[in-house]
């Protein structure tokens, strides 16, 4: 066991050092000048040979990205063009608006789809699957910014139900800020649904022709119990590396829900940064995404042991 | 059985819909997707607009139809690309194993480290954001999972019997790879290209929902999805219909792909 | 011996949705205690009739008619409590897959626990001793940390033997076995299979067990009943079903048993040699520790003369596989060499080509040496390709020669792979393999994977091309009966070495090794086709 938690976090410092070179590629391919973005078009030469300088673009790329390693281990990823404000902060505070959103989104798409998948499964091809893998099929099919759009002309507009734009915290507000979060949740909710009920289904059939459910079945278990018992565990695998992958995608993709429902999160905090040539701040968004999203799958495979004992031994 | 045969229909029929459309947009559209008519702005469905018109008094049906060909002509070219570069990447590295396995597998997983759309936004910004732009970003986003399954489908298809028989039989590594294992991938490259195309087109949709992808006034349902936001209390129409399309393009891809995957399932254990 | 039997089968019908009948008017009883075997082919319906003796067929099975009565008690009219009752508690079932009949994330103990804590009111105490003390019955070593360990901590034979503690642990009335060792080697089949015999008749267990193996069912049981086609066509106490069989399909399944081939007179030619060779299994090092590396072959030295037939036997694990491989040149040795006709095989050396063209393989499963998307002419064809000086009509005319040779008739040309069964894949391995005439082909195991009767004319189709052009054969198998009818020479493997090897009359009447004599033992025979080793034989329980 200790082997293979070893393991995963040693084949981890590597995919996290080639992100980070990935990313420094990314924003060095970018076309433009930095520090004539900074100061202006009319800036002298001079100034600007002082200020690239500073930025230490003048120096050979290896030594660049090394500083830029060093620094971002201390926490110091710079500084946002636009707002002077420092960039991880900036981050780190819209990270969590973002956060909470998915995970939770996250959390209560599993609660409902792992157990309609599996139920469906187990009557394949009945009734209640066909209607079951419509709905998911229907529900991945929509793209979420138009679900939520839709969600907010019905709720929002037309029934007066629930806020239509802006944001609230929890820490001002609990109760407001649930009714703001609501329809935002909502729409992932039902995007995520569809996919994992899917999955959760796939990965149910595969094991259904097993000897051990067949076993299960002639020791006298009900069919409840097998499905509680032994169907549950042997399936989730699959569907929690998805989870995981779900979870990773969300913290970049998310940037269209929040821009439906005017939400300072993270994905809009990218996307802006592009449209506003914030090098400091793409940079910090992609790394600190990069970064996030090995760590959760890293998580994911940890825990992995714990629906399928084999893996641990390899 | 049947559901198999009601997927695939109900998905080919739609998608061949889509298509048609789109390949009649390149020719004739009822008016100018691109004509501005002051008069007639924001337009409800009617006998002269079907589906309406815009803040510009453009004809919803028209711009619905062009975005149509943009917006498969992009996810073709992002699926071609993303097909070439993964199928190259994962023939060599499942193939020939050993050092080129490992470097190439961990470039893979770095450039799949980042999040779906994450790496397309960060390519987008170097490549710009237009057509050409999307399609190079998408390409390069989608191509390691391309590079991922085919090298897994390698890597099985050279333990199986036939291909050391074809080795036995005096045939070239090469010979061997063509003949054997190239075209025994094929099935689940088709299903992954199948789903890709999908990604594709709600990727360069959100991109342009987002401001990042075409840009206007050229249409797609994106950013037309995009520009309706303002109207959407009194043109609900602006948002509806757009949303729809991608909607039921994509649904019908979905169906399409499983009908695909189910039928080149069994058939390929042997029957 | 009560008067009414345990299970008495009347009559029973089970049919699929489109009202075919899988299996049809079955009637037979099993008493209290008794050992009933049932022999059949695959599509014979044995497992569908078996599962249906407590209603555990698929979905697909729409209909059962019939009656099926268990103590007394009618299973086609029972609810599905009354069904949950009945099972697990007085009919239990082994399976043929040890590695997928334990669920792989549940700890053996709580598994185990399961039908105890179901249908019996014993403490949770009381239930851990039980399963300690049938665990130690079932010889599993330290069975107290067993109890923690997940199925996959265990070999296929233990795992059986977990099996049969799981379902021995309730004291069942009836014991279903369904192919229990098939997936086992040899000398550990006959360690379960013994131990099976033994519970069961410490505990009064009826067992029902099903196998295509006539001569295990011979030993082991009281009474056989032969099945062929949903049907059963014969049934009787084993020593007379043996002795004397009445039906003809009864009479077929016998004369498929392997019996010993004629000597025969051979060259003394060498053609291959192998010197000293070694293989290692592909690095397990990781990169932070070396290990020294598992040796599949440890310094062999093998010889195959012209035109015999040398059989390659030994459990899994032997390494006859990788020697097999390594010969044909799919493998390359770490140590050590092949030599044909006198020249080393090394890539791209003189004798390279003519090695390579030469020597040819046959696999075990035609299933996956068949590329599926190539027509079975196109498939033969293939070999002919690095023929020089030889036009595409030629090669069209060869192909077909040689599917006529294998007995496959000009339309099977056109077919594909999966539109074939299981014996005529075969024949288009053997086909593709003969086509170039070559010196040397090694099988792999080529008929373990077909049915009996099907088994017995592909070897017959063996031997004729054989002796017709006088190729040299390594046969690699783990069944000594196909080695016994077909093998001039055997060479017996374990670990990776050889343990022995010799003229096969030699090997068979008198063993050196001890190696040797157990596997031997471990197999069923039944000498001479007809009078054998029967259960009333077997050593009595103390």
């Amino acid at each position: 066991m200790i082997r293979f938690i070893s393991q995963r976090l040693l084949a981890v410092l590597p995919t996290l050092l080639l992100s980070a070179v990935a990313v420094f590629a990314i924003i060095r391919l970018i076309p433009g000048d930095p520090a004539a973005l900074m100061l202006g078009d009319q800036a002298d030469p001079a100034s600007l040979a002082d200020l690239r300088h500073l930025l230490g673009l003048d120096l050979s790329l290896p030594t660049q990205f090394m500083r830029w390693v060093e620094r971002a281990l201390h926490g110091d990823l710079g500084v946002s063009i636009r707002t002077g404000e420092p960039v991880l902060p900036l981050v780190l505070d819209r990270f969590w608006v973002s956060a909470r959103i998915v995970f939770i989104a996250v959390a209560v798409a599993a609660a409902i789809a792992i157990p309609a998948g599996m139920v469906a499964a187990w009557h394949q091809n009945g009734k209640l699957d066909i209607a079951v893998v419509s709905t998911a099929t229907v529900l991945l099919s929509v793209p979420s910014f138009w679900l939520g759009l839709m969600l907010l002309y019905v709720f929002g507009l037309k029934l007066g139900m629930l806020p239509v734009v802006g944001y609230v915290s929890f820490s001002e507000n609990a109760r407001a800020a649930l009714l703001y979060i609501l329809l935002p949740l909502a729409t992932l909710i039902l995007h995520e649904v569809g996919i994992l009920i899917r999955m959760a289904r796939a990965s149910t059939l595969d094991l259904l022709r097993l000897d051990y459910i067949t076993n299960a079945r002639a020791k006298g278990l009900s069919e409840a119990a097998i499905l509680r018992r032994h169907v549950l565990r042997n399936s989730f695998g699959p569907t929690w590396t998805l989870i995981g992958l779900m979870l990773g995608n969300l913290l970049g993709g998310i940037a269209v829900v929040e821009t439906v429902f005017t939400i300072p999160g993270l994905g809009r905090l990218l996307v802006d940064s592009i449209f506003g040539r914030d090098y400091p701040v793409i940079q910090g968004c992609l790394l600190f995404i990069a970064f996030v999203y090995v760590l959760i799958n890293l998580v994911v495979d940890l825990l992995y042991p714990l629906f399928d004992p084999r893996v641990a031994e390899q | 059985m049947k559901t198999i045969k009601l997927n695939a229909t109900i998905g080919a029929t739609v998608t061949g819909l889509v298509v048609l459309a789109a390949l009649v947009a390149l020719f004739w559209t009822p008016d100018d997707p691109l004509a501005i008519g002051f008069e007639d702005r924001l337009a409800a469905p009617s006998a002269a607009h079907w589906l309406g018109t815009d803040e510009f008094g453009r004809d919803v049906l028209s711009r619905l139809m062009a975005a149509a060909s943009t917006s498969l002509r992009i996810s073709i070219l992002t699926v071609m690309t993303a097909v070439l570069l993964g199928t190259i990447v994962g023939v060599a590295a499942g193939y020939v194993r050993g050092w080129t396995d490992r470097i190439l597998m961990a470039c893979n997983d770095a450039l799949l480290a980042f999040p779906g759309i994450l790496l397309a936004l960060g390519l987008l910004s170097i490549a710009g954001a237009n057509e050409r732009g999307i399609v190079i970003a998408l390409g390069l986003a989608y191509a390691p999972s391309v590079a991922r399954i085919v090298r897994g489908s390698v890597m099985s298809l050279r333990e199986m019997d036939y291909v050391a028989a074809s080795r036995i039989m005096g045939n070239s590594e090469f010979f061997t790879i063509r003949r054997h294992i190239l075209p025994n991938c094929v099935g689940p490259l088709i299903v992954l290209a199948t789903s890709m195309f999908g990604w594709a087109i709600l990727a360069e949709s959100a991109l342009s929902f987002l401001g990042l992808g075409v840009p206007p006034p050229a249409p797609t349902w994106g950013n037309m999805l995009a520009a309706s936001r303002p109207f959407i209390a009194h043109a609900i129409w602006l948002a509806l219909f757009p949303g729809l399309c991608i909607s039921l393009t994509l649904l019908s891809i979905n169906l399409l792909g499983d009908a695909l995957r189910d039928r080149l399932d069994p058939r390929m254990r042997g029957g | 011996m009560s008067s009414t039997p345990l299970l008495k089968v009347t009559n029973l019908t089970l049919r699929l949705a489109n009202g075919e009948s899988l299996v049809e008017g079955a009637g037979f009883s099993i008493d209290a205690g008794e050992i009933v075997g049932i022999v059949g082919e695959s599509g014979s319906g044995k497992t569908l009739m078996a599962r249906a003796i407590f209603s555990l067929t698929p979905p697909s099975i729409q209909r059962t008619e019939g009656s099926i009565l268990f103590e007394g008690m009618e299973v086609t009219q029972l609810t599905p409590r009354g069904l949950r009752n009945l099972r697990g508690a007085r009919i239990g079932m082994v399976f043929q897959e040890p590695m997928t009949s334990l669920d792989p994330s549940m700890t053996i103990g709580k598994q185990l626990d399961e039908g105890l804590a179901l249908h019996t009111r014993l403490k949770t105490a009381q239930r851990r001793t039980r399963i300690v003390e049938m665990l130690t019955r079932v010889s599993i070593q330290d069975p107290v940390s067993a109890l923690g360990a997940y199925p996959h901590h265990f070999s296929g034979g233990m795992r059986q033997r977990i099996m049969l503690a799981s379902a021995m642990l309730l004291r069942p009335a009836l014991l279903i076995a369904d192919e229990p060792t098939t997936a086992l080697d040899a000398i550990v089949q006959k360690d379960v299979l013994e131990l099976m015999v033994d519970l069961t008749r410490q505990y009064k267990t009826a067992v029902f067990l099903i196998s295509h193996d006539l001569p295990m069912i011979a030993r082991y049981t009281d009474r056989t009943i032969v099945m062929h086609r949903g049907r059963i066509v014969e049934q009787n106490t084993t020593p007379e079903l043996i002795r004397a069989p009445v039906e003809a399909y009864s009479r077929k399944l016998l004369d498929s048993t392997p019996h010993r081939g004629p000597v025969r007179a051979r060259s003394k030619a060498p053609l291959i040699e192998v010197r000293n060779l070694r293989v290692d299994y592909p690095g397990r090092g990781s990169l932070f520790r070396a290990q020294a590396p598992k040796r599949a072959l440890k310094n062999v030295d093998l010889s195959i003369n012209r035109g015999e037939v040398v059989a390659l036997v030994g459990g899994s694990g032997s390494g006859k596989t990788t020697l097999g491989r390594t010969i044909v040149g799919l493998i390359d040795p770490d140590g050590g060499r092949v030599f044909f006709e006198g020249l080393p095989t090394v890539r791209g050396s003189d004798g390279w080509k003519r090695y390579r063209t030469e020597c040819q393989m046959v696999f075990q499963d035609p299933a996956s040496s068949l590329d599926p998307r190539m027509t079975v002419g196109a498939l033969v064809e293939e070999a002919l390709l690095s023929m020089q000086d030889i036009t595409r009509a030629a090669r069209r005319e060869r192909a077909r020669e040689t599917l006529h040779e294998v007995g496959l008739a000009d339309a099977f040309a056109d077919r594909y792979p999966h539109e074939l069964s299981g014996g005529q894949r075969q024949r288009v391995a053997i086909a593709r393999a003969v086509v170039r005439r070559p010196a040397l082909i090694v099988a792999d195991e080529p008929v373990s994977a077909l049915d009996v009767t099907v088994r017995v004319q592909i070897l017959e189709l063996f031997s004729s091309l054989q002796a017709q052009y006088e190729f040299s054969c390594l046969f690699i198998s783990h069944d000594l009966g196909v080695v016994e009818q077909i093998a001039d020479r055997v060479v017996v493997m374990r670990d990776g070495e050889i343990v022995e090897a010799g003229e096969r009359n030699q090997i068979f009447d008198n063993p050196a090794h001890v190696y040797t004599r157990q596997l031997l033992d471990a197999v069923p025979r039944l000498a001479n086709g007809l009078a054998g080793v029967t259960r009333a034989d077997l050593p009595a329980v103390s």
